[in-house]
């Protein structure tokens, strides 16, 4: 089981919070004409990286706040975790 | 019956303390402190088992967690458990057990007659015979191999035990009490850090137990007692004996199996039988020590056949001679030291060597004592079907492939030591590279993965002096990195006596002419010739080479197995150990039972039961209840011998005649407030929201981003910057997430709010063509007329001093209105509401009249909204905004969801207005066409149609549009039935929706 430093909680176990997938992907804006393959790409399209990925979670059973996650997909390795609105260098 | 093979004096049993038992049905003694092997071992009693393909007679092989033989059923205070090693269950008074994979009887064993075609068994055989014909397979096959070839019956019986999970963290867990594991413990305690030390056995110490040292001139098991209970008396330290830690998973989480009631005739009043314990360790020092291998050689499984180091701890722990005329046969100096102990208790053992000529402070002492020992020599076969009687041995040549004339020995046991291996497992499962230490013959952890360390024989360290060094200095390296602390510990003096290097010598070739068995996996009965076949059939891997032969498949999990296997195909294959490598190590390390796995998530604590504040309303009102998600809702209230069809039909006939009053707790609610919640709403929702007034309502449908519904529901406009919205009960918690994503990720600019209400209101819905009058009585102070409430209207009153939320709203078709109260109030509500609702002729009704009531109004629910559906498939795209952007509009531009023939709601009559509809038919146009059948759409609720009196469904169809009119038949494999049917508007009643804004 996964050990998550929420940044408003701290330490907790995986249990608490459930996966919210690629946290790289940017929701195209409102009322904006896009192309379909844009929009399937938003929709469908992912990778599925094996490294360094960033990736949402939200701490249900806690704060309630959805935050992003720097994991390792093959050695679930966690190296940095952040805010929502937290700017990543 | 008498212990005819227990010593006078020694061993750490309770001898003032007698007990009986029963195996097979025959009543025995023991002692406080015994395990059940050791107890049957004093009473003489060696054969256990049959073997698992052969059926072959089988004893005991060893003394604790890697006994592949001695698996038996256990009868404890009226319940049964299958899979117990004898040689770790403790003996209590009153225990019972019988043998497993025996039938009729372990003495007489049918079974057993495979053993006499084992020519006909070998690797793959299962997969190759029985794979034909293939119908043969449930009926012959299967019942077969399982009733010959089963571990013990599980319980049938609901399991009275209890079972309790624990969660805990600290800064060190030590994974094993022997001396890496007490020094480790010691030193990192006194630097104050939290320690857990676990013990899988009932005695701490380990090896100290039975090795002849001296540890700061105190005898080893001496000085392990002194540091135990001084580690219980800190209170930074947890010291755990009959726990097992058996898997370490990611991020430093080990599980942990402790068994608290299984030594005790039953369990203690407020015990639990077992408690599983995760533990999040910041550091992990693994002291699991090792496990002696055999060496193989003919008929290695006969009864009396053990390894040496067992024979050992049974005379020494429990005082058990295993045999008077004991052989045995080692590879290393280990073997010396169980002749040694042999010796000193009367009985002369005779010592097999395979190496030429070693030398060693041990060896010295044994021939002081004038054991005999034959160096260069082998046990070639044991002779005896149901006990060693002799053993026929030999000569070896140096290079261990010529033996010498063979000569037959008599003996009652032979003692087998092969050198250590390494207990690995955990480090393993850590995720640690092992590697392959040449010198020992065996893997010790490598590069660690996690924050683990391995010390002592589990790191093929066997010498005490390095070991109590090494562990030590870990434990206070590793508790001053968390604690800060540096007390220094003096490391005390050691006297062990120095061995001599062990023979790289694992097999005893077979002699000329003869074909013994020669087992390599014990549990699985795999054999060195059946890894031969594998190699021969063109198995490489040795992952395939395991599957294929089985070997250290068993429930022992191949610990004395895997390196004999390993050096076998090396052999073979002619290439080094470490090439092969080993199969993957996962937990468990020895099995656990599903209760503790299970803990109290048994029975109706499997999930939490969630319960209106009515509930106990309906309950003294008959109502049977129905799990909706985690809720119990009513689903009829039963009035005599009603069934749930005669009772559904009353109260929906009754809401379309008179009023009802349903219980509607249960949908989710969500509290929305800010500057931007209607903003939030119109993004949301597919339809518009900016301009709905205060103090009126709307029906808004959601979607995903891929424009499938996510959930329906109406939104109330409470105040200006507040809303109150409403999901269904299976989406509640979905639905608030989402709005928790959008709020926090994609739109934060939003000012808005939002906070799940669900349990702070409770709900009733009053429906029916008398819900009017029903609730001018209820809040005769409030304008509830058609003006003063119109339909999706919104209004707070008094309910007889009770704050109240009136909405104007219907799911039911009718007349209808939903009152909230704070849940506190909850009960008040509704009895004020049967009580005023009495001269109306009010019924509460249950779940399936509230689904009646909706499908034939062709109002949607989760059957329909299924998450395959758009808003057009459910003849929802009138609420879909063409002006707005929304979540998910790009998506209903696809080329599928704009499709001229797209699916859409539409009802279902059978022709002959009597024939019940199952849900989940097809429909399709030709009942007789071939399979598959073209499928056109699927029923998706069904109900029996109050107003018109006949059976009514809701179906998505294939281009439901123009399919009014049609004639389909609805066909239900399931249920063998072949329905004619008409396709109708899914507005079966008041299609213009009169009725709801009467
Ligand atoms: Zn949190």
């Amino acid at each position: 089981m996964l050990y998550i430093n929420c940044p408003h909680c701290g330490m907790r176990s995986q249990n608490e919070f459930s996966y919210g997938g690629d946290a790289s992907v940017k929701r195209p804006e409102l009322n904006k004409e896009i192309s379909d393959n844009e929009w399937d790409d938003f929709v469908y399209n992912r990778k599925s990286l094996r490294g360094k990925h960033l990736e949402l979670w939200q701490h249900i059973s806690g704060c309630r706040q959805w935050i992003k996650v720097e994991r390792d997909t093959s050695t679930h390795e966690i190296f940095r975790t952040f805010k929502a609105n937290e700017e990543i260098a | 019956m008498t212990q005819a093979f227990r010593i006078e004096n020694g061993g750490l049993i309770n001898k003032d303390k007698k007990l009986s038992f029963k195996f097979n049905g025959k009543t025995y003694f023991g002692y406080e402190g015994d395990t059940l092997a050791s107890a049957l071992l004093a009473n003489g009693v060696h054969l256990v088992g049959r073997s698992f393909k052969y059926h072959r007679p089988r004893g005991f092989f060893g003394a604790g967690v890697d006994e592949p033989y001695a698996v038996v059923q256990l009868y404890r205070n009226g319940e049964t458990e299958p899979n117990i090693k004898a040689t770790e269950q403790e003996l209590f008074e009153g225990l019972e057990a019988k043998s497993v994979n025996c039938w009729p009887s372990v003495n007489f064993d049918i079974g057993a007659i495979n053993n006499f075609l084992k020519i006909f068994l070998p690797a793959g055989f299962y997969y190759k015979t029985f794979m034909w014909p293939k119908s043969f397979w449930y009926r012959i096959y299967e019942p077969f191999i399982r009733k010959a070839a089963g571990l013990g019956v599980a319980s049938t019986k609901h399991d009275k035990e209890r079972y309790e999970h624990k969660y805990e963290y600290c800064d060190l867990l030590i994974a094993g009490s022997g001396p890496s594991g007490l020094a480790g413990a010691y030193a990192a305690a006194k630097n104050g850090a939290k320690v857990i030390l676990a013990e899988d056995k009932p005695r701490f110490g380990g090896s100290l137990l039975t090795s002849d040292v001296n540890i700061g001139n105190q005898s080893g098991k001496d000085w392990a007692e002194g540091i135990i209970a001084e580690l219980k008396t800190m209170p930074n330290v947890v010291v755990k004996n009959r726990s097992q830690i058996f898997g370490y998973y990611d991020h430093n989480m080990l599980v942990m199996s402790e068994k608290v009631s299984d030594h005790l005739p039953s369990t203690k009043k407020y015990h639990p039988n077992k408690r599983l314990w995760y533990i999040r360790a910041k550091e992990v020092l693994i002291s699991s020590g090792s496990i002696e291998r055999p060496i193989v050689f003919g008929n290695n499984d006969t009864p009396g056949v053990m390894l040496s180091s067992a024979a050992k701890e049974y005379l020494k722990v429990y005082g058990v001679l295993v045999g008077r005329k004991p052989l045995v046969f080692t590879n290393n100096d280990s073997g010396y030291e169980t002749a040694i102990e042999f010796k000193k208790h009367g009985v002369d053992p005779v010592v097999l060597d395979s190496r030429k000529n070693p030398e060693s402070e041990i060896i010295d002492e044994a021939k002081n004592l004038g054991i005999n020992i034959k160096n260069s020599y082998v046990v070639v076969a044991a002779q005896g079907y149901k006990k060693v009687k002799s053993a026929d041995i030999a000569s070896i040549s140096e290079d261990k492939k010529q033996l010498g004339k063979i000569e037959n020995m008599q003996c009652d046991c032979i003692c087998v030591s092969g050198f250590w291996t390494p207990t690995i497992h955990l480090a393993s499962q850590s995720g640690n590279k092992t590697k392959f230490k040449e010198e020992i013959d065996a893997f010790v952890p490598g590069q660690s993965k996690q924050n683990e360390i391995t010390l002592g024989a589990a790191n093929g360290v066997f010498s005490l002096e390095e070991t109590l060094k090494t562990s030590f200095t870990a434990g206070s390296e590793l508790s001053k990195k968390i604690t800060e602390n540096d007390n220094k510990i003096a490391i005390p003096n050691v006297v062990e006596k120095k061995s001599s290097q062990h023979d790289k010598f694992w097999c005893v070739p077979l002699p000329k002419g003869k074909n013994y068995k020669r087992f390599l996996d014990f549990q699985n009965d795999v054999a060195v010739s059946d890894v031969e076949i594998a190699l021969r059939e063109g198995y490489r891997s040795i992952e395939h080479v395991k599957r294929y032969t089985t070997l250290g498949m068993a429930t022992d999990q191949g610990k004395t197995s895997n390196l004999n296997g390993l050096q076998l195909v090396s052999e073979i294959e002619n290439k080094v150990v470490p090439a092969v490598g080993h199969t993957t190590f996962r937990p468990p390390y020895t099995p656990v039972s599903i209760g503790a796995i299970v803990g109290r998530e048994v029975g109706k604590h499997s999930k939490p039961t969630r319960k209106s504040p009515m509930h106990s309303w309906h309950e003294k009102n008959n109502a049977v209840f129905v799990d909706a998600g985690v809720w119990l809702r009513p689903r009829y209230y039963k009035r005599g011998n009603e069934n749930l069809f005669e009772g559904s039909k009353r109260e929906a006939k009754n809401v379309r005649t008179n009023v009802g009053v349903c219980d509607v707790t249960t949908l989710g609610k969500i509290d929305i407030k800010g500057p931007d919640a209607a903003e939030l709403l119109n993004r949301v929702y597919t339809n518009a929201w900016l301009k709905l007034p205060v103090g009126k309502a709307r029906y808004g449908v959601m979607l995903r981003e891929d424009g499938i519904v996510m959930d329906d529901g109406t939104t109330t406009r409470i105040s200006e910057n507040h809303y109150h919205m409403t999901t269904t009960t299976a989406q509640a918690a979905n639905v608030l997430s989402h709005l928790e994503y959008y709020l926090q990720l994609v739109w934060p600019e939003l000012n808005v709010n939002v906070v799940s209400t669900t349990e702070q209101w409770a709900g009733a819905a009053i429906a029916g063509p008398k819900s009017r009058d029903l609730l001018q009585k209820l809040f005769p102070n409030s304008d509830v007329s058609n003006e003063g409430l119109p339909f999706m209207g919104y209004m707070e009153g008094d309910l007889f001093g009770v704050k109240a939320r009136i909405f104007r709203i219907s799911f039911s078709g009718e007349l209808a209105y939903e009152v909230n109260v704070e849940s506190d109030y909850g009960s008040f509500m509704w009895e004020k509401i049967m009580e005023v609702g009495k001269e109306f002729n009010i019924q509460p009704y249950g779940t399936e009249a509230l689904s009646t009531l909706r499908i034939e109004m062709g109002h949607v629910a989760g059957s329909e909204l299924d998450g395959r559906t758009i808003p057009f498939d459910n003849a929802l795209e009138g609420l879909v905004s063409k002006k707005k952007d929304f979540i998910g509009k790009r998506s209903l531009q696809r080329s599928a969801f704009t499709a001229e023939d797209r699916q859409r709601l539409v009802g279902v009559v059978p022709l002959d207005k009597q024939t019940s509809i199952p849900e989940g038919s097809h429909l399709v146009k030709d009942d007789k066409a071939p399979l598959p059948n073209p499928k056109l759409g699927h029923i998706s609720a069904s109900c029996w149609s109050v107003e018109y009196d006949n059976p009514f469904s809701l179906a998505i169809l294939k281009d439901g549009k123009n399919m009014i009119g049609q004639k389909l038949f609805a066909m239900s494999p399931l249920k063998n039935k072949v329905i004619p049917v008409e396709i109708v508007s899914s507005h079966y009643v008041d299609p213009k929706g009169e009725r709801v804004r009467s």
